[in-house]
């Protein structure tokens, strides 16, 4: 093995916070080699993401590291500004996160490419313009020569992300280090963005750093592993023997979280829960600035479902396809069309008023563990608050040990109740969202992507509290999620929805295993990552 | 664009015509009326002048005078000073505000912005510090205390600068005036433009220019354009009142202009002026704010396809 | 179960408290504070403590200057002693000042009236005169004139008012419509801007379009109507104030709601079946204060500010009650030759806006952190 580019020794990071000092990273050793493809694997809160932005000297003002980065000899800690910027977007260059908000939105994704290329390479303007309109085809832009005069707001998620690689592929950089880049993308985006990473990287002989929490993409692509966990790395070595054969607990319990589990078909004399046909959600679009026509945008363009006692329709699809909007549709939160019933009770013409009793047996959970709890009240009061609503004899001591029970029920220990959501971990209040839906002893529980926020390993706790749930009390789901693992796992009925139509449907087995339509295998395809 | 422009031209009509009535009828609401108030006159000399200047009819009557008068451009003539009419007495004293005004806003803009870049920079350092407090002094310090403060001191003490009057534009008298009335604007745009580029500064677009190691007068001029877009929009109505006169600094500086129009045709109860001015300064936001949201387009090509 | 219930809850640490934290480890915003309380409690309480009375005129102490030391200074005894002697129809054959008193000689062609002595009481500067000896048949009398010490720490005004008290008296004032002009606009700006954002559509568009309107009416103008047409009360005046800064507080809030409205546990409490009320009150407006607190104390030094203005023009609070607005322009005009009056009343206004906006930058870095 020759010698390695870039070596972090000792590395140890934290940040100065009101509260003391915060260690990130407590002395990590990483070496990458020309070539190759690392991949730095760990759950939120690992330090992965620290670790590389030390390198890149991206680190925030409050931040402090200690020990030795050095590429190809050079010492990165406290290089002079002028020296660290030759380096950066040109041998090292990185991308990031979250493609929507990484690019300036003044300006056209043709100066954007050009200026970094004229920095470092002292390019005129037409050769720079050149050179970007090449990168945006290595990229595989589509039109490339009109995406070169567009903002940045007029790309989608994906294209802005190949935007970003040409970018940092601009200069010829020895390595490329990509923090995250498919984690806010759809998944078959995401499998061609990577596609492309790797592609580009054979091409070009360029080293990748990888920083994901997703083993599957690890396990496709990386030739060498680094585990973080807290701050420290608990083991690395080469993928393939890492895979077959993990040391530490820790990274065998990372491999093993993949949700595993089926569900059983619902009885066959199973009453009807929910009924839906043909449902219909338009949203019309605000007119442009300068007077251009509004636009209607078809969210749920007909859809129909039939949810029977103890099932759980698992509904998948990427953004945009319309799932979530249909959730929110049967639990009257979004205006529809067409017709929905509930127990044999037609919801879409009932008042606020009349809709309200109903509520109590038809609850939701959210994706977002941090947005959907009310920060400025206790998590007690949050789960309670339904039964102000629906049990309003209950008197304050018997609310409170209606939510002990709750707690209870979740896992979590009660005591904390008169915690706020701020002091919990993203698992435990999601846990708390769950409570705040059961505690009303629903019959049918929607569930909006409630896992998708949370680390592979919390999630398998949910999956499991969730399906507990479900056998204790007989309650109906209809699981709404992109994730195809959780949803196979979770969901014995899958509906498959695009630009808001169902594009297939039918029992898990037969979709997972024998998918009809295109879209379906794409999917599937997609998600099957190694 | 200019069927945008037309737009919303004629939809502002709506308001200034709401703006235009309530004026009419709050003003008269006032007791009093615009020959009360010197010497009382005999009771025939006030019949007829009520007569000559329409008092005497009823109210409704009064007012569709007006707005047909409005609409021909005919404010009317000044119930006070009445040798004059309306629009001469505007013509008269808006070049001096709007010299004044103007010249003030640039200052204000180009000190303020220089400011507050700095200050986003070297935030918490001693720059910074003394930007904020000296942006703090401009904002609580009325320009009543200052401008006095000021004269005394480059008038009277140092003689370098005239106390006051308008001495045609001549440079030398504008300097007081204008740096009083920008002394608050230059400091709230130091706060708005420093909060706004260490908002800049910390954002993801940001990042990913220094992680392409570009260097820092490239990343300051990136954040300096995001950071525009609030005090553009902030810069609209503010431009409008400093354009149109400031009472206070027309006063203490002794300047012709419309500004003390205001206060003077509300105590004499020089309902034309009152209306006029009321007219003019309604014009002046309305045609700012369309200003602002053109630049505002312009700067930042995400508004131009979405609301 | 029970036992669960009978464990003591640990409470938790509300965002609340979290910036209340955050807040007292800002040493210029607690200095502010402390500063602000000061000053509210010597506005309020001083004027009582004071030697002097508000509106109380010194005829012969018009426009003094500030001074630690009492008057009358030495300089000022003999002519005043001149002034009364005229007034008594005789001559001053000796003066001396002695200990704390004058002591006078006069003397007259004819009888002095001694009923004319109390002239010497009347005075600002004596207290009274005895007359310690009579000759003459009354046409000589020597006075004992015990000196009135009066100490003036800001001066005095045109008037010969005492400024400090006075200083004091228009900090009530100006603090008063400050605080009660704030909540005015507070109370309206809160509740109509959460409405129109939460009830959305038509009636958003409708509410805010008289925003709108009412933005493009020259505020100045509609304050001078309505101190014009409602005269110089106190009370109206802080209502019009508060009328007029409403508007900024009902887009703020709007602004807010709105955006609070897409939150999840918005959506997650209509899941529930909370009403409207219910969710304005326990979600949204707790949710909307921080901006709202924030903006109110920069929202006061512009009320304090606009008063100020709006006595410049000589709109103000009416005589004898005074206000800082009051006072500054007075002192504007006299800054030639009566500096003090400008700088009292400027340095207590300008120290007590910097205080609030020292607390307002404080409370908007504690309750919206960015290093979170």
């Amino acid at each position: 093995m020759s010698e390695p580019i870039l070596s972090f020794r000792d590395v140890a990071i934290r940040f100065r916070t009101n509260d003391g000092y915060v260690e990130a990273v407590k002395g990590s050793t990483i070496d990458i080699h020309p070539g190759e493809f690392v991949a730095i694997v760990g759950e939120s809160g690992s330090g992965k993401s620290q670790s590389v932005m030390a390198a890149m000297g991206l680190l925030a003002q409050n931040g402090e590291v200690t020990g030795s980065i050095r590429y190809r000899g050079t010492e990165i800690i406290g290089l002079p500004a002028g020296d660290l910027n030759e380096l950066r977007g040109h041998k090292l260059s990185m991308i990031f996160q979250e493609p929507m908000t990484s690019l300036d939105p003044l300006y056209k994704i043709g100066s954007q490419i050009s200026a970094t290329l004229r920095q470092h390479q002292r390019l005129s303007k037409d050769q720079a313009r050149a050179r970007a309109l090449e990168l945006l085809k290595l990229v595989r832009i589509l039109q490339p020569e009109q995406r070169l005069d567009s903002y940045p707001h007029e790309l989608s998620g994906g294209q802005r992300q190949r935007v970003m690689i040409a970018m940092a592929l601009a200069n010829d950089p020895d390595i490329l280090i990509a923090d995250e880049p498919t984690t806010a993308l759809d998944v078959t985006i995401e499998a061609e963005i990577l596609a492309l990473i790797a592609e580009l990287q054979q091409r070009l002989g360029m080293a990748v750093v990888l920083i994901t929490h997703d083993l599957g993409i690890v396990r496709k692509y990386a030739t060498s592993v680094y585990v973080m966990r807290t701050g420290e790395i608990v083991e690395h070595g080469d993928a393939k023997a890492i895979f077959a054969a993990p040391k530490h607990p820790y990274t065998q319990m990372l491999l093993a979280a993949e949700p595993e589990g089926r569900k059983a078909p619902p009885l066959p004399n199973a009453p009807i829960m929910i009924e839906a046909k043909d449902v219909r959600v338009t949203y019309r679009m605000k007119r442009g600035f300068f007077g251009r026509d509004s636009s209607s945008i078809k969210a749920v363009d007909g859809v129909s479902l039939t949810l029977k006692r103890g099932q759980t329709i698992g509904i998948v699809g990427e953004s945009g396809s319309g799932k979530s909007t249909l959730g929110k549709a049967i639990l009257k939160l979004a205006p529809a069309a067409g017709q929905i019933t509930f127990e044999d009770r037609a919801l879409l013409p009932l008042s606020r008023d009349e809709m309200r009793p109903l509520r109590k047996q038809m609850q939701v959970v959210f994706q977002d563990p941090f947005g959907s709890l009310s920060p400025r009240m206790t998590v007690g009061d949050i789960i309670t608050e339904g039964l102000l609503v629906h049990e309003p004899g209950l008197g304050r001591r018997e609310r409170d040990a209606r939510a002990a029970q709750a707690f209870g029920e979740v896992q979590l220990d009660a005591a904390m109740r008169n915690r706020y959501p701020h002091e919990f971990s993203g698992g435990q209040r999601q846990r708390i969202a769950i409570a705040r839906a059961m505690i009303l002893k629903p019959h049918v529980v929607i569930l909006d992507e409630p896992t998708s926020a949370l680390d592979r390993t919390v999630q398998k706790a949910i999956v499991l509290l969730l399906k507990g749930f479900q056998d204790r009390y007989g309650l109906s789901y209809l699981f709404i999620s992109h994730d195809l693992a959780v949803v196979r796992a979770m969901s014995d009925t899958v509906m498959v929805m695009k630009d808001g139509q169902v594009v297939e449907a039918g029992p898990a087995d037969t979709i997972f295993d024998a998918p009809q339509h295109d879209y379906t295998r794409t999917l599937i395809a997609a998600s099957r990552k190694g | 664009m200019l069927i945008y422009i037309l737009r919303r031209l004629t939809s502002a009509l709506p308001t200034l015509f709401v703006v235009v009535t309530l004026s009419f009828f709050l003003i008269r609401l006032a007791p009093g009326g615009p020959f009360d108030l010197e010497q009382p006159l005999e009771a025939k000399v006030m019949e007829n002048l009520n007569r000559i200047y329409k008092l005497d009819r009823p109210l409704t009557e009064q007012y569709w005078l007006y707005l047909s008068h409005l609409a021909t451009g005919d404010f009317g003539p000044s119930f006070y000073a009445r040798d004059f009419t309306v629009a001469e007495l505007l013509a008269r004293g808006l070049p001096v505000s709007i010299t004044i005004g103007g010249l003030a806003l640039l200052l204000a803009l180009a000190i303020g912005i220089v400011l507050g870049t700095v200050a986003a920079f070297r935030q918490n350092q001693p720059a910074d510090y003394s930007v904020m407090v000296f942006a703090t002094f401009g904002i609580t310090i009325p320009t009543f205390v200052v401008a006095p403060v000021l004269q005394i001191v480059f008038g009277l003490m140092l003689a370098w600068l005239p106390v006051g009057g308008w001495n045609n534009g001549h440079v030398r008298n504008l300097i007081l005036p204008v740096i009083t009335l920008a002394l608050p604007q230059v400091a709230v745009v130091a706060r708005m433009i420093r909060a706004s580029m260490i908002e800049a500064l910390r954002s993801n677009h940001i990042r990913t220019l220094r992680s392409q190691g570009l260097p820092r007068s490239t990343i300051a001029i990136h954040a300096l354009r995001g950071a525009m877009l609030p005090v553009v929009s902030y810069m609209g109505p503010a431009a409008a009142a400093l354009l149109t006169g400031s009472v206070v600094i027309e006063t203490i500086f002794g300047l012709p202009g419309v500004g003390r129009y205001f206060v003077e045709g509300a105590l004499n109860r020089d309902y034309t002026l009152v209306m006029g001015t009321v007219v003019m300064v309604a014009v002046f936001v309305l045609v700012f704010n369309l200003i602002v949201d053109i630049l505002y387009a312009l700067l930042d090509p995400r508004v131009r396809y979405d609301t | 179960m029970s036992d669960v219930l009978a464990q003591p809850v640990p409470v938790g640490r509300s965002l609340w408290a979290d910036a209340r934290i955050r807040l007292f480890r800002n040493k210029a915003a607690v200095t502010s504070l402390f500063f602000l309380i000061l000053m509210g409690v010597t506005a309020i309480a001083g004027p009582w403590f004071s030697p002097h009375q508000y509106e109380r005129v010194y005829t012969e102490y018009v426009r003094v200057p500030a001074s630690l030391t009492a008057y009358p200074k030495p300089e000022q005894i003999a002519p005043a002693v001149e002034r009364i002697a005229a007034r008594v129809r005789a001559q001053i054959e000796t003066q001396q000042v002695v200990g704390g008193s004058v002591r006078v000689t006069l003397v007259s062609p004819r009888a002095i009236d001694e009923r004319n002595l109390a002239f010497f009481g009347r005075s600002d500067l004596f207290q009274g005169a005895n007359v310690v000896e009579r000759a003459d048949e009354g046409r000589k009398l020597v006075i004992d004139a015990p000196i009135r010490w009066r100490t003036f720490l800001f001066g005095t005004d045109g008037n010969g008012r005492d400024l400090f008290t006075r200083t004091l008296i228009a900090g009530r004032v100006s603090l008063a419509i400050g605080l009660l002009a704030t909540g005015v606009a507070l109370l309206i700006g809160v509740a109509y801007g959460a409405t129109a954002g939460y009830l959305g559509g038509r009636i958003d568009t409708v509410m805010m379009r008289i925003v709108d309107i009412l933005y493009a009416l020259p505020f100045i103008f509609f304050v001078i109507m309505l101190v014009v047409f409602f005269g110089r009360n106190f009370i109206l005046m802080f209502l019009a104030v508060g009328a007029i800064e409403w508007l900024d507080m009902a887009r703020i809030v709007r602004g807010q709601t709105l955006s609070i409205k897409r939150q999840e546990y918005v959506q997650a409490a209509e899941a529930l079946g909370v009403t409207s009320n219910g969710i304005l009150r326990r979600h949204i407006i707790p949710n909307t204060l921080g901006p709202v607190v924030v903006y109110m104390t920069l929202l006061v030094p512009k009320v304090i500010l606009l008063e100020s203005f709006l006595s410049f023009l000589g709109l103000g609070v009416q005589e004898p009650m005074t206000s800082w607005g009051v006072l500054i322009s007075d002192g504007a005009r006299n800054i030639q030759n009566a500096e003090w009056l400008l700088f009292f009343p400027a340095l207590f206004l300008v120290t007590t806006l910097f205080a609030l906006n020292f607390l307002g930058d404080g409370l908007r870095d504690a309750l919206d952190p960015k290093d979170r």
